[in-house]
């Protein structure tokens, strides 16, 4: 069980609640595509993605983005039990889409850049440690299905 | 992940815009790093005060983007240039080479944050492989 502070709480509720999910979500996944060319491998059907301006520019990427980070709204809205809430993700990730629980990692690293640029000098170090502990819990729970 | 030209060119004409900024950055990016990964601050010990904007940060700031300016100025070999600062990390600092890691994403989310728009995802890959070579020479000497 994790165990949030009132300043995480507040600062993940907020960072969300102010957030634009259908811009944040097509920039940081292609952003994590052009960062690391290796998540391509789990997009071979997406078309065309081999600069960065064509992977920015295709929709098969910014409607995949809006998903996840719908995805990740679950997460924010269920703070006190996001292990449970995303037990079917992790499944599904592992035992369907087969995606290796690093790359979780890598998108959740771009995602905190996006979110940085755009949140400015209101991203600060608290802030940010708040928003990279809810990746983390995010991204270990995607992962615990695996086996 | 070697660099290739075309990475060294995008590093070297993205540090010639920021460079007048790279003090605010280095002391930004380290206490970023203090606060989101306290386990970091097992170095510091030696400190006074380890929160972000004091004193000892702003200056041991000062000096990591330095360094780091450096690096760009011999890129076309890390591994020699940095040569003294590897034995330093090596046998005097012994600094968890992971921990280049965890520096290395604390100066990129400064970097967005003060360079917004110039701070494409062309540069991120350039300054992330750039940042990623100059661990790997400041860890050559490890072991």
């Amino acid at each position: 069980m994790v165990e949030w502070t009132d300043f995480e709480r507040a600062t993940i509720q907020s960072i969300f609640s102010k957030m634009d999910y259908d811009d944040v979500g097509p920039a940081a996944l292609s952003r994590c595509l052009v960062v690391y060319p290796w998540t391509q491998r789990y997009f071979g059907n997406f078309g065309n993605l081999y600069n960065a301006t064509v992977t920015a520019g295709n929709p098969m990427v910014a409607a995949h983005g809006k998903t996840v980070l719908r995805g990740l709204d679950r997460a924010v809205k269920n703070l006190d039990d996001i292990k449970a809430t995303y037990a079917e993700l992790s499944v599904l990730h592992s035992e369907k889409l087969h995606v290796d629980p690093d790359n979780f990692r890598l998108l959740a690293d771009c995602l905190t850049i996006v979110v940085a640029a755009r949140m400015g000098a209101d991203f600060t170090a608290d802030v940010q440690g708040a928003f990279q502990k809810f990746l983390a819990v995010v991204v270990s729970s995607l992962g615990r299905q695996y086996h | 992940m070697s660099l290739t030209a075309k990475d060294k060119s995008v590093v070297k004409a993205f540090w010639g815009k920021i460079s007048g900024k790279a003090d605010v950055i280095g002391a930004e990016a380290l206490g970023r790093m203090l606060t989101a990964y306290p386990q970091t601050k097992t170095y510091f010990s030696h400190w006074a005060d380890l929160s972000p904007g004091s004193a000892p940060v702003k200056k041991h700031g000062t000096v990591i983007m330095g360094a780091i300016g450096n690096a760009v100025g011999v890129i076309d070999d890390l591994v020699g240039g940095l040569s003294a600062l590897s034995d330093l990390h090596a046998f005097k600092l012994r600094v968890d080479p992971g921990n280049f890691k965890i520096l290395s994403h604390n100066i990129l989310v400064t970097l967005a944050i003060h360079f917004p728009g110039d701070f494409t995802p062309e540069v991120h890959i350039a300054v992330d492989k750039f940042l990623a070579a100059l661990s790997a020479a400041l860890a050559d000497k490890y072991r």
